[in-house]
Parts: C-alpha cells; structure tokens; sequence
C-alpha cells in the first residue's frame, strides 16, 4: 500500500506542481493518475522512487516513510516504466533487463538468464536478446523496457506514460499485454497517463486530477461514468459527447445504441454474463 | 632546383640521421612532448568537462573560460613563462598545456549533453547511483566527443609545439629556429614537412580510435541496418520481425 499524505511540491522556480494531495493507493490493483498536461501526475508518480522529493507531506509505503529511505535503494526495490524506453543505448537487450539485478549482485549468470525468462514473459522472442535497443522497433522497445522494470520482480511497478510513444495499434497490443501480465503477477501498478481510455482500459481504482494535483475525482471506472463528480470530470471523461454518450433507439422491434453523432455504437441483447449492461 | 627539392634531399640526408639532433631523436622528442602535454591537459580538463556535463552547471563559465584560454597567444604566453621560471622545457609544458586544454574540456562535457536525457533518467530511476551513471552510461556514451577533443587539441599541440624550441634545444621545431637563423631554408622546409607528417600520422591514430570507441549499440543507429545487412548478413539480424511482436 502507498500512501501520499498532505504531500505538496514546490518547484525551485515557485510552480506549485502538486498542492496538499492525500491519496491511498491499494497493494496489488492497478491505479491510474490521469490528468492533462500541469496537472502534477508524473511528479507524483516519481515522488514514490524518490526522484522528486515533496517540500511538505509524507510518503509510505507499507507503514514506512520512504523519506527514511536510502533513494538508490528504494529505486533498486520499485520497477519504473517510462515513455520511450529509456533503454541504454549501448547494451544489448538482455543486458538492459540485468540492469538492475546486476547492481544489486546477482550473480551475471543468473541474472542473465532471467532476463531471458523475462523476455517470454513480456512477450519478446528471445532472439532479440542481444540486439542493440536501436535495432528494435519502438513496440519491441517499450517490452523491454517493462522487462528491465519487471526484473528485480518488485512488488511496485510505476508506469510513466509507457505507451505513448508508439502508433495506436501497437499501443493496444501493449495494453493487453499489461491486463494479462497484471493478471498473472498482480502487481501495485501506479500508471500515468493523459488518455482517458487508456485510464479506464487498465485502472482498478482511476484518479482523476486537475492542475496542481487537485483530485478531481477517486474511483472505479463504472463508478466514475456513471457518476461524474462535477463538471471538469464528465467534460474530461467526456461523458455528455460523442461515443460515450450513448442513447437507446428502437428499430425494427429491437434496440440498438447510438452516440450521440448519431453513429451507431451497437445492439442491446440483454444483460451480459453476471455484468449487467457493460461498456467493456 | 627549387626549395621542395631541396627540403626533401635534406629530409633524405643520411647525414641527419645521425648524432645529437638527427631527425629520428628529435621526432620522437617531439611525438613524447605532445603526448606529455596532452595528458597534464586531460588531467585538468577531464574531470572538469566530466563534472559540468554530469551536473549541467557551469557550462557557461566554462565556455567563457575555455574563450579566454583560446585567444591567450601561445607565443606571448610561452616567453612570458619563459622569463617567469627560466629557459627549458617547463615554458612550453605550460603555454601548450593552456592551448590543449578548450578542445578536451569542451569534448568532455559535449561528450555528456549529448547522451539522451531519457537514457540517463531512466538509469537514475532504475536505481543506478551518481557514480555508476558516469562511468556505465555517461562515460561509455560520451568517450567518442571526448576522444575528438583530444584529436583536435592533439593537432594543436603537435603543430605548436614547434615553438618549444623557441626556448630549449627540443624537438623537430629546432630545424625551423636553425633554419631560420642560418638562412638553410631547405632544412626548415624539410623540418615544417615532418611536423606535418607527425601531424597526419596523429590524426590517423585519433581518427581510427574515434571510431572504435563508439559503441556498438549507438554506431547501430549511426549506420542504420546496412551495417547488418550488406557487410557480413547474419540469421537472426535482418528487420526486427518476429512472431507476436508489433
């Protein structure tokens, strides 16, 4: 569990990044910091490895102030995923995964081979292991980078906008492919992203935030479509327009949806397997 | 005939090769003075480039710096320390020292800001410590700058260090001074063409270092594919395709 208690963040140069923000954050569930560009979230997510220290306020992690904690040790604990890649350039692939597991002794060996495992695991074959990073496309890349975040096998993971830098397909594969390895490691995924989908795509519990890291809105994905806590966060979830408004109209004796273009969105059959009516 | 033929008989004279002053003794006097001077020059610039391209602060001091040291006249600077500590070769160690030490202080930290920030983000929030960022991914990345800097200050040093013999009896600049004083033009063309020589032969030696030390990774993406393509076609290096990946 990681918990931001009245944490604020004053930049050397007066800009107020995050102001008295309290949030718990559950042990294996993934949550989402989502928010516009000034809105503090990656400064809160690099507040929890310690890259940004917070002028006010504290931060545990399962009961401990990690400000009592030696930063390059802390970091060596969390894995941390970023927007594009942040690989070494002049390490192979399978070197870039021992990164961390290296420094932290194990022997080269091993280290290696797990990193090998850790390529199956995120779905690279292992064939690219001794490429370069510059040999693989930016998908390839952004695997790798999970790998070298997934391999001191931390129970925190911390997510930076890792798929905005690849195409929409590709960005969807990734998606996936995180709902599975979640599945499989259940992790405590901090995740940060601009895209509203993406947030309620892979968030457990979604955090909505507006400038200076005022929380805007706490809570499920369904929670937060169905009851948009104010104005800000149905405009930004855009709840009122477009393929998340959707009405009923009748058509030859049956229902189908419609957004609010007037596209037709789908047909209503009834309640879904024990969801009730759904969006996913 | 004419000076250029003259210069080389004089270069080709069996009678300069030897006793005291034959061309290979001052060659190599000349070759170890360079060599000399650029270490006292990277003992000084080094660490500093090191340190402003890590922290990112006092580049601009160091550019004002490395200015000042640039438009210092090496001449003026090598007689004033001659008057101060006296005729010998601690003069020219000094004014050449001073001449060497812009171009490897900028190739050191140049060498740094131009490694990706991410890169070096990335490394930091992985959990490498401010040591291990500089000498496993600062230094390895920024070794090709740094290694042009001391080409260029090498190509420097070794041109100017001619004007060691403006104060001690040293080196292939000799046959210039000598030359000049007893008007035997061809002997101080036939010693400008050695130090040219010198010259090309350093730049070779720094030219072949400064390409084996880019590493591989980055040369990848300096030489893009047709390194793994048309050279040596390997299984398994062709266009990153393979099954499940995007």
């Amino acid at each position: 569990m990681i918990e931001f208690r009245s944490v604020s963040k004053q930049f050397p140069d007066g800009t107020l990044a995050v102001d008295d923000f309290s949030l718990t954050i559950p042990s294996h569930r993934t949550t989402v910091l989502v928010g516009s560009s000034g809105s503090g979230k990656t400064t809160l997510l690099r507040m929890i490895n310690r890259m940004v220290d917070p002028t006010a306020g504290t931060i545990e992690i399962d009961g401990v102030d990690i400000a009592s904690l030696e930063p390059v040790k802390l970091r060596r604990s969390i894995g941390y995923v970023m927007q594009n890649s942040g690989l070494l350039p002049h390490r192979k692939v399978v070197d870039n995964v021992a990164t961390v597991p290296l420094l932290r002794g194990v022997p080269r060996k091993k280290a290696r081979a797990d990193a090998l495992a850790l390529l199956d695991t995120v779905g690279l074959d292992r064939t690219l292991a001794d490429r370069y990073p510059s040999q693989l496309s930016g998908g390839q890349q952004q695997r790798v980078g999970v790998a070298r975040g997934l391999a001191v096998n931390p129970n925190i993971l911390l997510m930076d906008e890792p798929f905005g830098a690849v195409d929409p397909i590709v960005r969807a594969e990734l998606q996936q492919e995180l709902i599975r390895l979640q599945t499989e490691l259940g992790k405590t995924v901090v995740f940060v992203t601009h895209d509203v989908d993406e947030a309620f795509l892979l968030g457990d519990q979604v955090v909505i935030l507006q400038q200076g890291g005022r929380i805007a809105q706490i809570g499920t994905p369904t929670d937060i479509l169905a009851h948009p806590a104010n104005d800000f966060v149905a405009s930004f979830i855009g709840a009122e327009r477009g393929k998340r408004a959707l009405h009923l109209e009748r058509h030859d004796g049956r229902d189908v949806l419609v957004d609010s273009d007037g596209r037709l969105a789908g047909v209503l059959v009834g309640d879904a397997p024990g969801q009730g009516v759904g969006f996913r | 005939m004419n000076i250029f033929a003259d210069a080389l008989n004089w270069i080709l004279d069996p009678a300069n090769y030897a006793g005291p002053g034959a061309i290979p003794v001052r060659a190599l006097e000349h070759l170890g003075f360079t060599f000399l001077t650029l270490l006292l020059a990277s003992a000084i610039a080094i660490p500093f480039g090191f340190a402003i391209g890590h922290s990112g602060r006092g580049r601009g001091l160091a550019v004002a710096t490395s200015g000042g040291l640039r438009a210092i006249p090496t001449l003026g600077l090598l007689t004033l320390v001659a008057l101060w500590i006296g005729i010998g070769l601690g003069a020219p160690y000094v004014a050449l020292t001073v001449l060497a030490i812009p171009p490897i202080l900028a190739g050191a930290y140049t060498g740094f800001e131009a490694i990706d920030r991410g890169a070096i983000d990335a490394a930091r929030a992985v959990g490498m410590s401010e040591v291990q960022i500089l000498t496993q991914v600062e230094i390895p990345l920024g070794l090709p700058l740094l290694i042009g800097g001391l080409r260029s200050a090498a190509l420097q040093v070794v041109a100017t260090a001619t004007l060691a013999a403006y104060v001690a009896d040293f080196g292939l600049g000799r046959y210039l001074f000598s030359g000049l004083k007893t008007r035997d033009y061809a002997q101080m063309l036939g010693g400008s063409i050695l130090v040219i020589l010198l010259a090309l032969a350093l730049e070779a030696v720094f030219a072949t270092l400064q390409r084996i030390v880019v590493p591989r990774g980055v040369a990848s993406t300096r030489l893009p594919v047709d390194r793994a393509r048309s050279a040596r076609p390997r299984p398994g290096m062709e266009p990153a395709i393979t099954k499940g990946n995007p």
